[in-house]
């Protein structure tokens, strides 16, 4: 029945097709759902939402064997900002993720009028990307890379080639331009409707005019959902309540924090040219000019991406109903310049009207999907940055794999929900930084770039004093990071000069402070890291973690244990170090952005147990840490205790006392492969352990350095990072990581399974280090991250991270090799041979540089080392 | 108003109390009983409108040859008053009697018979005086727009977790002199103990000694006036036993608005007297603070211990000379209080607040929220002729003027006109030696027989905000002389709906084409840009009230003439400015009525 009342809603609006029209398509719908039918009590999965994304969920769970589903709509489907996309779908996307979501849409939606019956008006009309700069250009080159490697057909293309394939475009002031023959136009409101057709044809009930007033939860799971029409029982929840996902997130007794807010959007509708334009017409994206056109019923219809947006809904949805938003002509001027002057022969275009539409952002311009850290049985997909329509279909997939299964098919950690914390909720916070956000949209990216808005949030108690010795910040989870300290007498670019592809302006800077760390010592806040600590009255502590953990945890007190908490699929949730600091209580260091994923984790699989107590210590210590050979002088002169290695043996870790204050963790790890030590100080000894350590380590030749200077030493040690380089989907086998797996260790623990699997039958994957060898660093492009990998010429892998080694004079790049079977293109297994007997470039921006391969870090990194035995290094070459 | 218009008018008097540098050079001559003071037409006596002022035009008289010297003599009274510059670098001893003066001045007559309109004065300076150096007179708009601003400051409320909970949004205020030194004083708090927000402009003449004692203390005592009994014992028994205050006020403050630190302690003992006042007669019944009886009790409380504080002294020397300036200069205050919806305006004098209201179609009309206290004002000329009896009913005001010599009918400190005669004389002869030298504090004001002709008690004016009401103008006549009232409020609201983008253009069913939305929109920005120019409203305002042309908008060239007007001439073609633009948070001020 469903169906057929579905169907009869798209039939009508298909005799009436155009914006102009929506209106009696609207009251049709009305009439429609005044036959309000009774919800059922109980189902499976309750989706809210009637959007792309809501509909796409709904369809891919039922396509994957899932029929008791219930999706609840406030008003009518394809409602809300589905019904005012403009209908671009484009996979030019910076992220790879982003760009599979993005193509796999595209096939979606392709065969979707084949699978439903219903006109998607999807039409394949291509797509060109027009750069007016050298660094746009070079941008869109690295994007033209990486969509080849994955099997999306594009080019970069010369401005004459622009003007041939588009009638209009002035071309004149263009450096290049890349053009995606593939991408595509669609109705989105009908994609909605025929995703939900299809849907309904699977079983899946549909009822609008509903709203969800807030999920019911008990015991940190799903029970059901409270609706304006009663209730329904539920296992499972989807929040892809669009712009009032957030509020709704909120709503729940356990309120779920979804970081998003939504700013105005305006695009222009005109009437049809005097010869109406070609519907196969390509849709053209000037980044530089800040605006999108594509044809749209013989005219054109463009918007952009203001630099000075206007936030809407901050205070809530009450506030203003989407349909009365107004048009801001004034507003759209420098647009509407732009695109004149993209187009200047449209000057006698006629207005249809001005579309304002609110789109809604995230704190990192990625969506939002996963599962909620607070309450299980919660999904969301969310925050789609007004790239609902291209992401809708691939990221309904995903999440509808992730429900079923457990984890997508793919690494999304880019995208999951728990990459953020309440901490990012607050509505101010929000507000600003989606004004930076959406601007961001067709700002050129470039690495190394730091949000500007919503900082100093978290901050560790040396800030002040770092800050007043030059440093210079970045932010992570809130958290500000020492980036690296410009000398009193050296100034940097401002801000928008200092963006380059190319070799950036603290290069000499971070060049002293790596010297240091290699010839003296430096000082590095390192406070951000998430710190947990893990005791119980009896066993159960070690007990719990030898099951989470893949390497034996059972070691004497006061050794630190390099490890990771594995999923069932022996990928990497969370790679930490974790000391013993007695016989039932564990200290454990992640990176800083783990702290809500890590959290979850161990709380869903950490039994019920008064005697077991899991606490986040973050705030409780401020990090330091002291790299370089002169560190072991200045910390035995500081706390008159010898810590040479035979007293202090690497990966150890003791409480002493340092200048006055005592208590102070002292861990002889740096995270770098180098010597030193960490300290975790309790924060009110902060300043005074770090004006002793400075003072002391005066006659040492001690300076402060920041993360730039750790990361390239850390990756030139082939150290790799969870987040950037490891993920859920990579094992520790994968990585050279066999050492830290004890699959002996007497016990079970979670992923052993897939580990001994493939131990016996080989790695698909394999992590490898690449020595850039032609490449110049003064002159060439320098490399970021997923820049496309190629063995004898055959493409195998991206790059995960990349850093300019000060000790090699070259450029070290990160990344994964596969082995595609030439035939077939099916992954095969990847052996130490077939890693070393190929010829590897990296292809950055196009141009390829040739790469040695390792699979070891390279000696000549240690002539440096003064200690005889750093076991964080013996670890990597795996005994 | 111009000196012109007032020589040309031929109402010159003089007598002798002006600084004696400045009259031997100007030859005084006393030919009328009336008031002179000295050369500043301002405030005393003057009822022409300054927007008739003829500054560039063909009708502007021109005495230059016999003026130039008389701005010599301004510039020699500058330098007597510099001389008698006491050591506090604010407080301008020298000045209650200099141009701005409110109090009449009368020149020489002979002037008036040399002021025939025959030449345009800036001609002939340009002509003939700054021939040489014509540039002089020139400010680039970087300059103009430096001179503008020095004294601009903004106030945003801040928001709270993306709300903003207050009926104010924030206000602008900026004040331009033309007194050396200025005699306007502007004051804005948020009361910390009760909510609200208090905004004030104050107009001082004879000095600006008392405008700026009012614009430090008034506030201080409408907060008490607020403050709930409780909150009054807390602060009575921190004070007691050394405790610290609760914090009453948050001023927001210009770094020019200073405070004196002086005074601070008398100050604080007159208004901890007046809350233990409070705090005793308080019965315990009634809660309900009434706000305009707080402002009236404020207002008059003040004035009254201005009055108290001249007539004890004090034994420090310069603090005894200082309540004296203060008491014998006068200033009007025009103070407003906003509490959620509830706005009340509480005036004495001839400052004024305005309130801004947009109407359905967009169009911005001004709502008056005061009363102007001077001979304009019907009603006080019946009160003053109430208050004493039939046989003063010719002198009370005469000339327009409160005894022919005040323009405000109301007014803080002037106990010239408050005090009897013998409380005059016994405090000025048991006075500090400057005091006595005063001429003008010596003098007794004609026709002075029962005291007090004037009072510092408000006229309020409650008013409830609407959601079309967008913003409050509060100013000194130095603006209201110069532009209509509807001019202002409509300068003031296309200047803030420029800020905000707030004149739609819509389509709606006309036929446009893109290349004629773009010239549209291409025209509206440059139009906004002039607007942009300025980053106050009450700058912007101030710019036009300066700079406007016979057709309403701001002529660069005027604008750099008036600003760059020696110190001594500033006074005769303006007023001291001060302006305050407060605005209202619409969607705020809709909930509250939402809520009923």
């Amino acid at each position: 029945v469903m169906f057929y009342w579905l169907l009869s809603i798209v039939r009508r609006q298909r005799t009436s097709p155009g914006w102009q029209n929506w209106s009696s398509a609207r009251s049709s719908v009305s009439v429609a759902a005044a036959h309000s039918i009774t919800l059922p009590t109980q189902t499976q999965v309750v989706i809210c939402g009637g959007g792309v994304t809501g509909t796409s969920v709904a369809y891919h769970l039922s396509k994957m064997g899932w029929k008791d589903i219930v999706l609840l709509e406030q008003g009518r489907l394809a409602a809300g900002s589905t019904r005012f996309c403009a209908g671009i779908l484009s996979t030019a996307r910076h992220l790879t993720i982003e760009q599979k979501m993005a193509d796999y849409s595209n096939k979606l939606y392709h065969q979707l009028e084949q699978e439903t019956g219903i006109q998607t008006g999807y039409i394949r009309t291509g797509s060109i990307c027009l750069a007016q700069t050298q660094d746009r250009l070079i941008s869109l080159k690295r994007i033209n890379s990486r969509l080849n490697v994955i099997g999306i057909p594009s080019e970069i293309i010369s401005p004459k080639k622009v003007a041939e394939l588009h009638p209009f475009l002035n071309v004149h002031d263009l450096v290049g331009a890349m053009h995606v023959p593939e991408d595509a136009v669609v109705s989105s409101a009908d994609v909605a409707l025929a995703l939900a057709s299809a849907a309904s044809q699977n079983g899946v009930q549909i009822y609008d005019r509903t709203t969800v007033l807030h999920v019911m939860v008990k015991k940190g799971q799903v029970t059901g959902v409270e609706t304006d029409k009663g209730q329904i029982e539920c296992q499972y929840f989807v929040n892809c309540a669009g712009q009032w996902a957030y509020e709704l997130g909120l709503s729940n007794e356990e309120p779920v924090s979804i970081p998003s807010h939504a700013c105005e959007h305006f695009y222009l509708l005109t009437r049809p040219l005097e010869t109406p334009l070609q519907s196969n017409t390509p849709t053209v994206v000037d980044a530089d000019g800040r605006i999108y056109i594509r044809n749209w019923q013989g005219g054109i219809l463009s918007g952009g991406f203001e630099k000075n947006p206007k936030p809407i809904f901050t205070e809530g949805k009450n506030q203003l109903e989407i349909q009365n938003l107004q048009e801001d002509w004034d507003h759209f001027e420098p647009l509407l310049s732009s695109l004149l002057r993209r187009m200047p022969e449209l000057e006698t275009l006629e207005i249809v009207k001005l579309v304002n539409c609110p789109e809604t952002f995230t704190p990192d311009m990625r969506c939002i999907m996963g599962e909620s850290p607070v309450v299980q049985g919660y999904f969301v997909l969310a925050g789609m940055n007004s790239a609902g329509l291209s992401f809708g279909g691939g990221a309904g997939k995903y999440l509808a794999e992730w429900m079923v299964h457990g984890y997508p098919s793919e690494n999304v950690w880019e995208l999951d929900l728990k990459r953020f914390g309440a901490l990012q909720s607050s509505r101010t916070f929000l507000r600003h930084r989606v004004m930076e956000v959406m601007p961001l949209m067709y700002d050129l990216k470039v690495p190394r770039w730091d949000f500007q808005t919503g900082r100093q949030l978290r901050t560790s108690p040396l800030y002040d004093r770092l800050d007043a010795q030059g440093a210079r910040w970045m932010e992570k989870h809130g958290f500000e990071r020492p980036k690296y300290f410009v000398p009193p007498d050296k100034d940097l670019l401002p801000l928008e000069q200092s963006k380059t592809f190319y070799k950036p302006d603290w290069f000499d800077i971070v060049e002293s402070e790596v010297k240091c760390c290699k010839e003296a010592v430096c000082v590095i806040d390192m406070s951000s890291f998430t710190k947990f600590e893990i005791t119980s009255t009896g066993d159960q502590a070690l007990e719990v973690l030898q099951y989470l953990f893949s390497n034996d945890l059972d070691v004497p007190v006061g050794h630190i244990v390099h490890t990771g908490m594995l999923n069932d699929g022996g990928g990497y949730e969370n790679d930490c170090s974790i000391a013993r600091l007695s016989k039932r209580s564990f200290f454990m260091i992640s990176p800083t952005d783990q702290q809500v994923h890590c959290w979850a984790w161990l709380k869903k699989h950490m039994p019920e147990d008064s005697n077991l107590l899991l606490e986040d210590v973050t705030w409780k210590y401020t990090a330091l840490n002291l790299i370089g050979p002169r560190a072991v002088d200045v910390l035995s002169e500081l706390s008159y205790a010898p810590m040479t290695p035979d007293h202090f043996p690497s990966l150890f870790c003791k409480e002493m006392s340092v200048g006055y204050a005592n208590g102070i963790r002292v861990m002889s790890m740096t995270h770098t492969g180098e010597p030193g030590f960490m300290l975790y100080i309790p924060i009110e000894y902060a300043l005074h352990v770090y004006n002793e350590v400075m003072s002391v380590g005066q006659k040492y030749g001690i300076r402060n350095a920041g993360y730039y200077a750790l990361r390239s030493l850390r990756i030139e040690k082939f150290f790799a990072f969870w987040g950037q380089d490891l993920n859920t989907l990579t094992t520790p086998l994968e990585c050279g990581r066999e050492s830290r797996v004890k699959l002996d260790k007497g016990m079970d623990f979670i992923g052993r399974d897939a580990l001994l699997h493939q131990k016996q039958n080989g790695v698909y994957k394999r992590f490898t280090m690449f020595i850039l060898d032609d490449h110049d660093t003064d002159l060439d492009l320098w490399p970021w991250w997923g820049e496309p990998i190629y063995r004898n010429g055959q493409y195998v892998g991206n790059t995960t991270s990349s850093a300019y080694s000060y000790t090699m004079e070259r450029h070290v790049c990160l990344g994964f090799v596969h082995n595609f079977s030439e035939d077939t293109g099916e992954e095969q297994v990847v052996t130490a041979d077939f890693i070393n007997r190929g010829e590897y470039e990296i292809d950055i921006g196009g141009h390829r540089f040739q790469a040695k391969a390792k699979l070891y870090p390279v000696a000549s990194v240690y002539t440096h080392k003064r200690r005889k035995d750093d076991v964080e290094l013996s670890d990597l070459h795996g005994k | 108003m111009s000196i012109f218009a007032l020589l040309s008018m031929g109402r010159f008097c003089c007598r002798c109390c002006c600084p004696r540098g400045l009259w031997m050079l100007s030859a005084p001559c006393c030919d009328d009983r009336r008031m002179c003071v000295c050369p500043g037409p301002r405030r005393i006596g003057i009822p022409v409108r300054s927007s008739s002022l003829p500054l560039f035009s063909d009708a502007m008289p021109a005495p230059t040859q016999l003026f130039f010297p008389l701005i010599r003599n301004c510039e020699l009274s500058r330098i007597y008053g510099t001389a008698c510059y006491c050591h506090h670098k604010h407080l301008c001893c020298s000045s209650p009697y200099f141009p701005q003066s409110r109090l009449r001045y009368t020149p020489h007559p002979a002037y008036a018979t040399f002021c025939r309109p025959k030449e345009n004065w800036w001609q002939y300076t340009q002509g003939r005086r700054y021939a040489s150096t014509p540039q002089k007179f020139y400010l680039t708009p970087p300059q103009v727009n430096s001179i503008l601003k020095a004294n601009e400051y903004s106030f945003k409320v801040p928001e709270f977790d993306g709300k903003n909970v207050s009926s104010v949004l924030g206000f602008d205020s900026n004040q331009l002199p033309a007194n050396a030194p200025i005699e306007d004083r502007r004051s804005a708090a948020t009361c910390l103990q009760t909510r609200g927000m208090l905004l004030g402009v104050f107009d001082g003449h004879a000095g600006c000694a008392c405008s700026q004692a009012v614009s430090e203390r008034l506030f201080y005592y409408i907060a008490v006036s607020l403050l709930p009994h409780e909150t009054l014992l807390e602060i009575e028994n921190a004070v007691e036993s050394g405790r610290a205050l609760l914090p009453i006020l948050q001023w927001h403050k210009h770094p020019n608005d200073y405070f004196s630190k002086e005074a601070s302690k008398l100050y604080f003992n007159s208004l901890r007297t007046y809350w233990q006042e409070l705090i005793d007669l308080n019965t315990g019944e009634s809660t309900d603070i009434d706000v305009k009886e707080a402002l009236i009790n404020a207002f008059k409380r003040l004035d009254n211990d201005i009055s108290l504080e001249a007539q004890v002294g004090d034994p420090n020397s310069f603090l005894n000379y200082l309540v004296l300036r203060v008491a014998f200069s006068g200033a009007t205050a025009c103070v407003a209080h906003v509490d959620g919806v509830d706005l009340h305006v509480a005036n004495t004098g001839d400052s004024r607040a305005m309130l801004g209201v947009q109407e359905e179609d967009g169009s911005w009309s001004a709502v008056t929220l005061s009363n102007d206290h001077n001979a304009q004002n019907e009603r006080e000329l019946e009160r003053l002729k109430l208050e004493h009896p039939k046989n003063e009913a010719k002198s009370v005001v005469k000339q327009d003027r409160l005894l022919g010599l005040l323009m405000p009918f109301r007014a803080f400190g002037d106990v010239k006109f408050k005090w009897s005669i013998d409380l005059q004389k016994r405090v000025i002869e048991s006075g500090p030696d400057q005091l006595n030298d005063n001429e003008y504090t010596k003098f007794i004001p004609p026709n002075y027989y029962t005291p007090p002709y004037l009072t510092a008690e408000p006229e309020v004016t409650y008013h409830r905000l609407r959601p079309q009401d967008k913003f409050l103008v509060l100013a000194t006549d130095g603006l209201w002389e110069t532009m209509h009232r509807q001019d202002v409020v409509r300068i003031v609201g296309e200047y803030l709906t420029g800020m905000h983008h707030q004149q739609p253009i819509a389509v709606g069913g006309y036929k446009v084409t893109l290349g004629q939305m773009h010239g549209l929109l291409t025209e509206r920005r440059t139009k906004m840009s002039s607007v942009f120019e300025d980053q106050n409203a009450a700058t912007h305002l101030i710019r036009h009230a300066v700079g406007n042309n016979e057709f309403g908008t701001v002529d660069h060239e005027r604008l750099s003439k008036m600003l760059s007007l020696p110190e001594e001439l500033a006074r005769m073609y303006r007023d001291d400015i001060t302006i305050i633009v407060v605005q209202f948070n619409s969607h705020v001020v809709g909930a509250y009525q939402n809520q009923e």
